[in-house]
């Protein structure tokens, strides 16, 4: 991938690893975000993300991570992240205080997911989540045949230590923003592949095929009084 | 590493209105510098000292002999680099160092100070340092930094002068001193004052000094700077240099003796006045108290910041750090906040953390490019 004159000297600071070698679900979610936008990622972990959004598309970025680790190797790397957790530190920021509020993958593992997502949205003009679906045929094939709590390559844990405590599938999310009267933007859905192609048109396609979802979501805007 | 010693006089045309509502006039600071100040006037950094510090933050200590307090993170190869950065350190406002404190002469009466001396606060020793930038010809910082008070300091700054602060490193440090810190400087305070050779604060002029109640002093707030589980590492119930109970009040432990000699070679570097004056700034430190929530103190900054606290730390717990990214946070700011594992407790700012190394170094190494910083040359 050809990087800018910017990221090149950004990448001096940075670690071997080149900004383009980011996961496919990171990529997908960084394609959704405009250039010099203000971005807040939760559960940012190592900043890789964060790193890729700053080098390649000059946002302003902040990160929120629970563990320590993950928040000093950013702060290393030059990135502003703050130790912290989705759940009870969210509803400090200010409405609106950026343009891209980003939980990638973090959403199942969190103690109250709906109010998460209430502030995504609350602090975000726009919410991009992403979140393994548990509506995946492998989850159902597996649990139907083999009578167990499945583990697939996006769910790859014993169901005594998983730290994935609210799983859900596509259409559960999609009522959840009904719920909260969120817009959905956008929605892609991953087959483990990484392919997205075939899987889009259809919800209950969708969340048949898709392993992962990735979904862009606004606040409704309140309609105009007459 | 080469440095250069000053002292310069200031407050002769404009006097500093201090919190207490004295003007001080006419007073002097003493302070070591590091490097040079670029072109661009862009970077500078002000280091800020803790309670018992002084100037000499890099350079070996002209009473002691012993290298800077700070000069595993200030020196060449350093997260502060004198080849990147312009570096100033100031000895405090009421501090005993060479910048006016109860110790120097009152100009009015040609005595000490002593307890004449105004009370000071943690904003007062701000606005003095500013006044030695604006001597110095530096209109802003790109960082301040400090732990302890030195992390009070650099809050203050952030609050007061936000337009002259690019970067801001509070380190183990908090927005308000709490009630248990103020009543160990109490403490401090009363064994200092109940050394009969304190003699109400005159004690120069009687050639004397409370030497017993400043180690005391001193004594009981090493304790705080460390933890338990240091100790126990350290010392445990280990003797010192016998083999059995001598059945007496000598220093049978290592732990007694370890503190006995911190008491008694701070004795030799501290003025006793000093302390007083300078714990009681710290416990007057509440920076919501003027302004209401934290957050309305650095509504709309433009500060950068990067927090660090430690694990063991129970003087200047990770909470109120936490407490102060919380309000960073509600203000929309720039914030980074990191906690370092460790078992040092307090002292561990001080010490070969490589973690507070590698954080310092990642974020003064992306603040300085994003203000264009030149690098320091390699060697």
């Amino acid at each position: 991938m050809n990087v800018g004159a910017g990221a090149r000297t950004d990448l001096t600071r940075a670690d071997v690893r080149r900004p383009s070698d980011i996961r496919v679900d990171l990529q997908m979610i960084a394609d959704m975000i405009k250039p010099e936008s203000r971005v807040l990622d939760i559960g940012c972990g190592d900043g890789q993300l964060l790193r890729y959004l700053v080098q390649t598309r000059n946002v302003v970025g902040r990160g929120i991570e629970l563990s320590q680790a993950g928040v000093n190797a950013s702060v290393a790397q030059g990135l502003s992240v703050v130790q912290g957790d989705a759940d009870s530190d969210l509803s400090d920021y200010p409405t609106q205080a950026f343009d891209y509020v980003v939980l990638s993958q973090t959403l199942q593992a969190t103690r109250n997911p709906r109010r998460v997502v209430s502030e995504l949205v609350r602090i975000g003009r726009k919410a991009i989540i992403s979140f393994p679906n548990f509506g995946y045929w492998k989850v159902r094939w597996r649990l139907l045949t083999d009578g167990r709590m499945p583990r697939t390559g996006a769910l790859d844990y014993e169901w005594h230590e998983t730290p994935n405590i609210h799983l859900c599938t596509i259409l559960d999310f999609v009522d959840l923003c009904d719920t909260l009267g969120a817009r959905v933007e956008r929605r892609i859905s991953m087959t483990s592949g990484g392919r997205t192609s075939l899987v889009q048109r259809s919800l209950h396609v969708a969340n048949l095929f898709g392993e992962q979802a990735v979904f862009l979501v606004s606040r409704q805007q309140p309609q105009p009084a007459r | 590493m080469p440095s250069q010693g000053h002292t310069v006089e200031l407050g002769r045309d404009v006097p500093l209105k201090l919190d207490c509502g004295v003007k001080l006039g006419a007073f002097t600071v003493a302070y070591q510098t590091y490097g040079r100040l670029n072109e661009q006037k862009s970077n500078a950094v002000l280091v800020c000292h803790a309670l018992s510090g002084d100037q000499y933050v890099a350079s070996t200590h002209p009473l002691t002999g012993k290298p800077g307090w700070w000069h595993i993170l200030v020196g060449p190869g350093r997260p502060l680099d004198p080849e990147r950065f312009f570096i100033i350190c100031a000895n405090v406002l009421g501090g005993c160092m060479g910048t006016t404190g109860p110790a120097s002469i009152n100009p009015e009466t040609g005595k000490p100070y002593g307890l004449t001396f105004p009370v000071i606060t943690i904003a007062d020793m701000v606005r003095a340092q500013a006044m030695l930038l604006d001597h110095l010809g530096v209109p802003d910082l790109f960082c301040v930094i400090g732990g302890s008070m030195g992390g009070m300091q650099t809050l203050q700054w952030a609050a007061m002068y936000p337009e002259r602060v690019y970067t801001a490193i509070p380190i183990a440090c908090a927005a308000r001193h709490s009630a248990q810190n103020i009543a160990f400087h109490e403490v401090g305070r009363q064994a200092i004052m109940a050394d009969p050779e304190w003699r109400a604060g005159e004690y120069s002029l009687h050639n004397t000094t409370p030497r017993a109640g400043l180690a005391v002093a001193r004594m009981a707030a090493h304790i705080t700077y460390l933890s338990e589980a240091a100790l126990r590492r350290k010392f445990g119930r280990k003797l010192q240099n016998r083999s059995a109970f001598t059945y007496g009040f000598d220093a049978d432990f290592e732990v007694e003796s370890y503190l006995r000699h911190q008491g008694i070679t701070f004795v030799e570097r501290f003025d006793a006045n000093s302390y007083l004056y300078i714990t009681r700034a710290m416990d007057y430190f509440d920076m919501s108290a003027d302004h209401g929530a934290l957050a309305n103190v650095f509504a709309n900054t433009k500060v950068r910041f990067c927090l660090v606290s430690f694990t063991s730390d129970w003087l200047f717990t990770t909470w109120e750090m936490r407490e102060i990214v919380h309000a960073l946070n509600a203000a929309a700011a720039d914030v980074s906040f990191v906690e370092i594992e460790t078992d040092k407790g307090h002292d561990a700012f001080l010490l070969d953390e490589p973690e507070l190394h590698a954080t310092l170094s990642g974020f003064l190494n992306a603040a300085a490019e994003r203000r264009g910083v030149a690098p320091a040359a390699s060697p």
